[in-house]
């Protein structure tokens, strides 16, 4: 589904990326972890299409198609979702009105019709209630003056609204309480399909205790220096990064 | 490339003594007086120009460079009115079209008892000591010139009369329009409201232009807030790209009333809005909100002023502007706390989206304080739409001309739900949605 090879990117001309390969397919979790600064929010940027990065290299094909070529909504519309790790406030625009507007761009991409009034909010009601999503938070400006959980609540919600091929988490469980992480993390179990891909991106092994990765890759300098299954999370666990950042220069060294 | 010899000023001096020679009896009233010292003050300063401080970003030049029939004449039938119509828009709904108030396309839903609504001329006949007790006290020719020219040839326009106590249950609608279909136009609305003790009025002003040739609009409005009333004011600018508008609102209120406004200026080729509140009591309240949205060569100007003058008072002013294309923006907005004026809260903000590298907005907030117990802030900003913003709604399989429209749609919206008649409201939200579908 996913195919990223030898990806380079940059910000403000200081190479972030230097070289990423990663393959996912469907229905898998991928974790990826590494410590501050080793890239993993700019891998989750890039393939989102954040335009601050240049992409100085590599390629990425998602479904077949090149994923690099298209703008962020294209990507959407493909299939990507990304939930933010700060998830933006948008004083004046409703979750509903927004959602309804993003449900319906997407399905004009695919060549359906939109929902009537009627159908997306049933739509929407089913959804609230896989995640837990209050109903009153719909009607609000969309995250102005939600709480911390709040915000990411809404961002799955907004992936159980927009039922993505590959959803990418990026640091999901940063500012989390311990309640709110268990409920984020129900919501995303839930939304597991065969069909549905998720990379999760985080500093820290709690998540994955939640959200259970059948992969775990870690970034180190912009490029994923370990690969193994989920038991290399409860290795990072336990040992910090330390050792694998002792790897990689004796590998450099030589 | 006229013919025309003489300049603007001079052909409106010399109307008016034409005029003043058939008027017989006329000429000696108080009232004609108020008007001949007004002129002779429009003689002596003429049109500002932009070495005058309040008129350095908005220059009339191109204003008083043409000719306007200032006569009243026009061709609006019940049909105009009818494609004119604000839908589901009920209550007291008044029109003055070419600066005559026309009573056969006006109707008045309020009993007599709520509300007395009448032309300012015959307002002046029937009720000599009520008008000339206001008339004139806020607005004054001393201090500008177009509120000079105004005065001088005050005939027609809306006065309002809420007796004390009354709550008007409808809305009052002023409708003034242009038709310059014919020929170009020239108008001096005259206004005057005044609100009783503990009474409550909502009135909106709506300004609209058909036809292609120019018009020119100098309005000026004064309203009386007493004790414990509560006023809202609406005032709507939908206007053509040859329109020329000046209007200066001038607004007293006094121990526990409330003031609320919102000045919506959606187009116009030339506009510039002075309102100006006294805050002339204690614990009484004013919010200024605006909003303003030029696009190709328009320009909109508006010059704002919270005067307290008593302990205890509050304003609070929220003007937000985008501008597109080549248009050009004005806000000065000042805060003005006299030295017996302690306790005072007052709060400013102009926020400006400038979506073209064209485009200019000119902002100068102003604090002039002289008490020193008081509470004051002001802000302005100007930039782009929010960028974040945009990539978290794109993200989402928004487009990104879509995800801008939604942003600018709720920019606006912020000022736009401040005005409570709701047939207005949404026909102001058609206007923009309509607006910002162009791009």
């Amino acid at each position: 589904m996913l195919k990223i090879n030898d990806l380079r990117a940059s910000i403000e001309g200081k190479e972030i990326l230097k070289g990423i390969n990663l393959e996912v397919k469907p229905g898998e979790v991928h974790a990826i972890m590494g410590p501050n600064g080793s890239g993993k929010s700019t891998l989750a940027s890039v393939l989102a299409g954040r335009e601050e990065y240049e992409v100085t290299g590599g390629a990425v094909e998602f479904s077949g198609k090149d994923l690099l070529e298209m703008a962020p909504e294209e990507r959407a519309a493909e299939g990507i979702f990304l939930a933010f790790q700060y998830p933006v406030e948008i004083p004046g625009v409703t979750t509903i009105n927004f959602l309804k507007t993003a449900v319906n761009e997407i399905r004009k991409y695919q060549g359906l019709d939109p929902l009537d009034a009627a159908q997306f909010l049933k739509m929407v009601r089913e959804k609230a209630k896989l995640v837990n999503m209050n109903d009153s938070l719909l009607k609000r400006a969309l995250n102005e003056g939600f709480s911390g959980g709040e915000k990411k609540r809404n961002e799955i919600f907004q992936m159980a609204v927009l039922e993505p091929k590959l959803a990418i988490l990026d640091e999901t469980d940063s500012g989390l309480d311990i309640d709110a992480l268990r409920i984020v993390s129900e919501g995303v179990n839930k939304l597991r399909t065969p069909e549905r891909a998720t990379i999760v991106v985080t500093h820290y092994q709690r998540l994955l205790d939640y959200i259970v990765p059948d992969y775990v890759h870690v970034l180190y300098k912009g490029r994923i220096v370990k690969s193994g299954p989920k038991e290399l999370a409860l290795e990072l666990e336990e040992k910090g990064y330390d050792w694998i950042k002792a790897e990689v220069e004796a590998e450099t060294a030589q | 490339m006229s013919t025309e010899t003489i300049d603007l000023k001079t052909r409106l001096v010399t109307d008016f003594y034409a005029r003043e020679a058939v008027m017989n009896g006329e000429a000696q009233s108080e009232f004609h007086q108020t008007k001949r010292k007004a002129l002779g003050i429009f003689e002596d300063r003429g049109f500002p120009t932009p070495r005058n401080e309040e008129w350095k970003y908005s220059n009339v030049r191109d204003l008083i460079s043409h000719q306007y029939q200032f006569t009243g004449e026009h061709a609006v039938t019940e049909e105009v009115i009818d494609s004119l119509r604000i839908a589901n828009l009920t209550g007291n709904i008044l029109y003055i079209v070419n600066g005559r108030y026309e009573a056969s396309l006006s109707t008045i839903v309020s009993p007599a008892d709520q509300l007395q609504i009448k032309p300012l001329h015959e307002a002046i006949k029937e009720r000599p000591e009520l008008v000339s007790t206001y008339f004139g006290q806020l607005a004054k020719s001393e201090s500008d010139s177009f509120t000079a020219l105004n005065t001088a040839f005050a005939h027609d326009g809306v006065f309002i009369h809420v007796p004390a106590g009354k709550v008007v249950d409808h809305p009052i609608v002023i409708r003034f329009i242009s038709d310059a279909r014919a020929e170009n136009v020239g108008s001096n609305p005259r206004n005057l409201f005044v609100v009783e003790q503990n009474a409550q009025v909502k009135i909106a002003e709506s300004y609209r232009t058909i036809g292609e040739e120019r018009s020119f609009t100098n309005t000026v409005t004064e309203i009386f807030v007493a004790e414990s009333a509560n006023v809202e004011y609406y005032k709507v600018q939908n206007e053509a790209e040859k329109a020329y508008h000046v209007g200066t609102t001038h607004v007293r209120i006094v121990d526990n009333s409330h003031f609320y406004s919102a000045t919506v200026s959606l187009n116009g080729g030339f506009i510039r809005n002075n309102l100006t509140i006294e805050l002339d009591g204690q614990h009484c309240e004013a919010f200024m909100y605006g909003l303003y949205f030029p696009d190709g060569k328009q320009h909109i100007d508006n010059h704002t002023l919270a005067d307290h003058r008593q302990p205890n008072s509050y304003s609070n002013e929220l003007y937000k502007g985008i501008l597109r294309d080549r248009s050009t923006g004005v806000f000065n907005g000042k805060i003005f706390v006299r030295q017996d004026a302690q306790k005072t809260n007052a709060y400013q903000s102009c926020k400006n989206v400038v979506l073209s590298p064209d485009a200019t907005m000119n902002t100068k907030p102003q604090l002039e304080i002289y008490a020193d117990d008081v509470k004051c802030s002001h802000g302005t900003t100007t930039g782009q739409l929010d960028e974040e913003a945009l990539f978290y709604m794109r993200s989402r399989g928004i487009s990104k001309n879509e995800a801008m429209t939604l942003l600018m749609y709720a920019f606006c919206e912020d000022v736009v739900s401040q005005i409570k008649i709701d047939a207005i409201r949404e026909h102001l939200e058609g206007v923009i949605t309509e607006k910002l579908a162009k791009k």
